[in-house]
């Protein structure tokens, strides 16, 4: 159906008198809210327009009055029910709700009641707009945006005049040592900069980032304790296809003493046991222990703590990034985008038959970074 | 091949063997089972698992062997509906058990009767009621989480396996498991995970599950992808539907 | 005149003495914008930013920036006793003993992702009408600058409660500014205070997301918008509307409260999304720890696709001279980011450049009418929807019974062959829409009714094109999209050009982007086809005269039939209310 077989349409097909297009195609004696004729009234557009019922019928533009009306007072009581739960819910209240569950009854109460005033208002506002102002668009010639020649040639000269005035073409020397001033002024900012980080820990004194991430706490003799109850460990403590997440037996002294969880970040093991007839390869000879493996828990790739392992395949996943190392054959990477394998820690057990380590790692755990080599 | 089995074997054996040592009662109990109900498991382990397992539970290319395994290993397969397998894939999935309680027990009991394992533990084992539920989270986010994920909703592990969420696990399970490891899930026995330690990671686990969400909805605790998915379907729908009100004319 | 309007006025006088500010209200209040759904969704990004904002302030009276381990004491049952630091504390106290403090946080976090999600989708809309190209390329630049502060803002935010999981993704930073060459291992031991994660980071990080970013956003919005007001909006082509005006509601009334209601409604939005579902259970995932990570550790989602990255670039390292260049990190984390921000920022540059487009632009174009910007668009999208999916893939892998060793191959061919195609479909997706809109403009729409004239010929009636529609189709006329002319190696009189290679690439360019574009028909053309159309009609028209007498005229407006019994004109209308009152 042809928009302009309708009756009503008929004067604003475009093609009508000029006159009946200013005003959007509709005579304003025909509207029930007529269209603001005062000072200041703006240019309607020539485009086919519908007047609605709101425009039409007096009684549609008083229900939507009403209708307005409605949703501000309903925002204001939001508000009342808002501090009213705030007051009267206890912080920690659940309440059941299908769907959702069971949730925090306080949080669901403030955030509807908040919400839904809040939503009012703006829904008033705009049903205000689209039912109640005008809907005929009015049109705005735009402005150039490229200023007048003859602008461009006032601002050149008053450039011109500037350029002359201050002698910058004329005293050389001076622009130059000013063009020098001013590159080097920015390298105290760049210098204060340096002091971020300053090694003042005399654990680690003299070395540079490099060298702190080359090292960790594991020494020859270091009892390996469990992560969690911090317990020494027995080689038959640990069952073939067991998993352990080990940690140095000194490293609450040392979180106490740097009062940082860095060491925990670098001295992280995990310790995994499977018949030795499985273990394809080491990254040295015998640093298992009767076919328990010590391996580093931070991942090379970027350094997630990495633990999944499975038994069977010994594989070893990142939870991060999906890197996959074999820690039957060295640690060795298999999938994923880590490039360098799990190093490995060298155990044995000392004269009281627990587990150590035999010395620290022979290559730096974490991460990957340029003086690595 | 043969040899890597017994040596398995043997290794298993020698690995859970402190765990028999350290809970006799229970122990004793399943490896002395009642003679007819071993004869009743071992009639059901023919009929059921010894196209896979082998006729005398020694294994073959198709499945392990079962000798050592335990009691509690049994239970925790065949109760979850996992064994029997209904079809070859990278892991078994959990599916409604097909064989009643006293059935799984007298196949546990056989299978118990071939070598030591680890027992079905006990309910004193289980009972987590005083356990601390703290301590528990932190040992939960040390020794399970890296699988399971924190909220114990499950995880990818390599080539489709998968760790299984954790939100329908009974305690009994959640201790089988924990002791046997089973498929690759790495073993935790009592000296890595001694049994308090266990009954806290149950009580955390059991919290996780009957736990409240308390800001709403709780997208099924999977994270932040799960929260960009949301935002980008309900919220946008929501968001656009509201710009596309304002925009379309009235009438 | 009211006492409050008087008051107003007053106020206006004192304020106009001394900034003359009636000169400009004068002006501006009457300022035409276009009425657009799609012109909002920047609105939407400005108005969750504001809630951001807001919901920011009440946090930062709770939240203590600090590592320091303490014990926790507060009302979460299953974290009682444990060591944690104060911010992950502060946040738990935030979320669990602060009245409200829980709903603020969500609705912190929501606004958030729905910050960036709106500038993306804003983005989009910019695109693919081609709203960024002359005189707005610079407003397009300062847009990518503020992405790129969201993202930044967002990933800050997200590090700050220092659980579990933005533990683990500010490791993952580290680990990125580490693999950076030379200067990597200073870097982030400057940033980060030494080792990580040490103690002084979070009051740096917390600095960053509360001043600096904030700071820089609000400075770039504001210029933003200053351009946009000032350069005036652009508006999609249709009746009455030209590349020389601007059609559409005044300010003052209609656009103030279409656009303050709209920031009532998203603010409303955000609010009861945010007491009805739950974000970032921070509770759950527990405090940080360098040596605990979780399965499914993943960022929000404007972070996803360089994780995606990440996940599934192959394992590429460089050892020489004992230095290691980790192409693992670098190219994911900072060459792909680095090469698609800076190509986005020069897009309106480059498309100007190539195409020889020098004119102003105020109607937007179709995006059909542009297929290989369109096509670009769509391609990059999948690109990235690509990427994102490699930072989910563990889920979809859990999901969907997948494995993620496939998932991760597939998304490593895929990311090669899957954008090109989409470029492809969506280029002739396009070429066909153009194809039906010339043929709209010369027939007019295929009515569906087949007429048998007297001498037995049989014609399809078409129906001619409505104004507003004609309007639309016709803005391609004036779109100029001829392919540049190639260059000749030597001028006539024998010199060589010595730009022969660039003015040749240029060429290329332009053919890559006109060359298989469809030419709109010429103003003839259409009025022959229309008049064809006309005469079609004239032939079914007795048929018309017979059925408009048995059947009632059905009005048909904007989708709303005419109600039986409801008036037929304006006048009518009239008529009937004068009778009822």
């Amino acid at each position: 159906m042809s928009s302009d077989l309708t009756p009503s349409d008929s004067a604003a097909t475009g093609d009508g008198p000029s006159a009946e297009l200013a005003h959007g195609g509709v005579r304003d004696d025909r509207l029930a809210r007529p269209e603001y004729s005062g000072p200041g009234a703006l240019p309607l557009a020539a485009i086919d327009h519908t007047p609605r019922r709101s425009d039409l019928y007096p009684k549609a533009a008083r229900r939507v009055e009403r209708q307005i009306t409605l949703m501000f007072l309903l925002s204001m009581l939001m508000a009342v029910l808002f501090v009213i739960g705030y007051v009267a819910i206890d912080v920690g209240a659940e309440i059941y709700i299908p769907v959702l569950g069971t949730v925090g009854y306080q949080n669901l109460v403030l955030g509807v009641t908040f919400g839904l005033g809040v939503f009012l208002i703006g829904a008033g506002a705009i049903q205000w707009a689209k039912k109640l102002m005008p809907d005929v668009e009015v049109v705005q010639d735009r402005h150039r945006l490229q200023s007048d020649p003859a602008e461009t040639v006032k601002a050149h000269d008053q450039y011109e005049r500037g350029k002359e005035e201050s002698g910058f073409a004329a005293y050389r020397i001076m622009r130059r040592t000013l063009i020098g001033a001013l590159a080097l002024f920015p390298i105290p900012l760049v210098v204060l900069v340096r002091d971020m980080w300053v090694n003042d820990d005399p654990a680690l004194a003299g070395m540079s980032p490099a060298e702190i991430l080359s090292e960790t706490a594991w020494t020859g003799g270091l009892r390996i304790v469990i992560d969690g109850s911090l317990a020494p460990l027995r080689p038959e403590d640990i069952p073939v296809g067991g998993l352990v997440s080990g940690l140095p037996e000194n490293i609450m002294e040392i979180q106490e003493e740097t009062h940082t969880l860095n060491e925990r970040g670098k001295s992280a093991i995990i310790l995994v046991r499977m018949d030795p007839g499985d273990i394809r390869a080491q990254q040295g000879a015998d640093w298992d222990y009767q076919g328990i493996l010590a391996y580093s828990k931070i991942c090379t790739h970027v350094g997630c703590p990495i633990a999944l392992y499975e038994h069977r395949t010994h594989h070893l996943l990142c939870p991060c990034h999906q890197s996959t190392f074999d820690l039957a054959d060295a640690g060795n990477v298999i999938f994923g985008p880590a490039a360098r394998r799990m190093p490995q820690l060298p155990i044995t057990v000392d004269e009281e038959g627990f587990l150590v380590a035999a010395s620290d790692f022979a290559e730096p755990v974490g991460a990957s970074f340029w003086e690595r080599g | 091949m043969g040899l890597v089995l017994l040596l398995l074997a043997l290794g298993v054996v020698g690995g859970v063997y402190g765990v028999a040592t350290t809970t006799p009662s229970s122990a004793d109990a399943a490896l002395v089972g009642d003679q007819t109900q071993i004869e009743e498991g071992r009639r059901l382990y023919l009929e059921g698992c010894s196209s896979c397992h082998g006729l005398n539970a020694e294994g073959a290319a198709s499945g392990p062997t079962l000798i050592g395994v335990g009691a509690a290993s049994v239970h925790f397969q065949v109760a979850t509906g996992r064994m029997p397998l209904a079809a070859p894939g990278a892991q078994a999935p959990v599916k409604k058990d097909i064989y009643s309680s006293e059935e799984v027990l007298a196949m546990a009991a056989y299978i118990a009767s071939l070598a030591p394992g680890p027992a079905i533990p006990t309910a004193e084992q289980i009972d987590y009621t005083d356990a601390d539920v703290a301590e528990g989270g932190v040992l939960f986010r040390i020794n399970c989480a890296q699988c399971h994920q924190a909220a114990g909703q499950g995880g990818a592990l390599t080539q489709g396996k998968y760790a299984p969420s954790l939100m329908e696990a009974s305690p009994q399970e959640i201790y089988e498991a924990m002791l046997t490891g089973p498929q690759n899930m790495p073993i935790f026995n009592d000296k890595t995970l001694p049994t308090e330690e266990k009954q806290a990671v149950i009580a955390y686990i059991m919290e996780l599950q009957e736990a409240p969400s308390p800001g709403g909805l709780s997208l099924g605790r999977l994270g932040p992808v799960v929260e960009g998915l949301f935002l980008w379907t309900a919220v946008f729908a929501a968001l656009i539907g509201a710009a596309v009100w304002i925009g379309i004319r009235a009438r | 005149m009211s006492t409050t309007e008087k008051v107003g006025a007053e106020a206006g006088t004192f304020v106009d003495q001394r900034l003359g500010s009636n000169k400009w209200l004068g002006k501006n209040l009457k300022k035409v914008f276009p009425d657009h759904w799609s012109f909002m969704l920047g609105e939407i990004a400005l108005y969750s930013f504001m809630v951001v904002l807001i919901t920011g302030v009440f946090l930062t009276l709770f939240y203590k920036p600090s590592l320091v381990e303490v014990v926790y004491e507060g009302s979460y049952v299953p974290l009682k006793g444990i060591y944690m630091t104060e911010a992950y504390a502060t946040t738990l106290d935030i979320s669990f003993d602060v009245r409200g403090g829980l709903l603020i946080r969500q609705m912190h976090h929501w606004s958030a992702l729905i910050f960036v999600a709106a500038i993306s989708v804003h983005l989009f809309r910019v695109f693919f009408t081609g709203a960024f190209r002359k005189p707005r390329e610079m407003n397009w630049v300062i847009g990518v600058g503020l992405l790129v502060l969201a993202l930044g803002a967002g990933f800050s935010g997200y590090s700050l409660p220092d659980d579990l999981l933005s533990g683990t993704g500010l490791q993952i930073a580290r680990g990125i500014a580490q693999a950076i060459p030379i200067i990597g291992t200073w870097a982030a031991f400057l940033l980060f205070d030494g080792q990580f994660p040490g103690v002084d980071f979070m009051s740096r990080l917390y600095m960053v997301h509360i001043l600096l970013i904030p700071g820089l956003i609000i400075a770039l919005i504001t210029v933003h918008l200053m351009m946009v007001w000032y350069q005036k909006h652009t508006q999609f082509p249709g009746q009455g509307r030209t590349n020389e005006n601007v059609v559409g509601y005044p300010l003052l009334p209609v656009y103030m409260a279409k656009a303050g209601g709209f920031f009532f409604i998203v603010f409303g939005i955000i609010t009861m999304l945010s007491g009805l579902v739950n974000i970032n259970p921070v509770w759950i995932f527990g405090p940080y720890t360098p040596d605990q990570v979780t399965a499914g550790t993943q960022p929000d989602w404007y972070i996803g696709w360089l994780d995606g990255a990440l996940r599934v670039m192959p394992n590429w390292e460089t050892v020489a001279f004992g230095f290691t260049v980790s192409w693992n990190i670098l190219i994911p984390a900072v060459i792909i980011p680095g090469i698609i921000f800076t190509a986005m920022a020069f897009y309106p540059f480059l498309e100007a450049w190539a195409t020889g487009d020098k004119r102003e632009h105020h109607l937007l174009d179709r995006p059909r009418n542009a297929p290989v910007r369109t096509g670009i668009g769509v391609m990059s999208i999948v690109f990235y929807g690509l990427l994102w999916l490699g930072g989910g893939n563990d889920l979809v892998a859990t999901t969907f019974n997948l494995s993620i060793n496939a998932i991760t191959w597939f998304l490593r061919i895929g990311l090669f062959v899957l954008p090109p195609l989409a470029f492809i479909i969506t280029k002739r997706t396009c070429l066909s829409l153009q194809r039906r809109d010339r043929e709209k403009l010369l027939h007019g729409y295929e009515s569906g009714r087949v007429l048998r004239l007297p001498h037995g010929e049989f014609v399809e009636v078409h129906e001619p094109l409505g104004n507003k529609e004609k309007a639309i189709l016709m803005a391609k006329l004036d779109s100029e999209q001829t392919p540049i002319a190639l260059p000749q190696k030597t001028d006539a009189n024998g010199v060589k050009n010595k730009r022969y290679r660039i003015e040749m690439l240029r060429a290329r360019l332009s053919g890559f982007y006109f060359a298989d574009t469809i030419a709109p028909p010429t103003l003839e053309e259409i009025e022959a086809g229309q008049a064809h159309v006309a005469h079609e009609a004239a032939l079914e028209a007795p048929l018309h005269e017979y059925e408009e007498t048995h059947y009632v005229n059905v009005p048909f407006h904007g989708g709303v039939l005419h109600e039986e019994g409801a008036p037929m004109t304006n006048a009518e209308a009239l008529e009937v209310t004068r009778h009822k009152d």
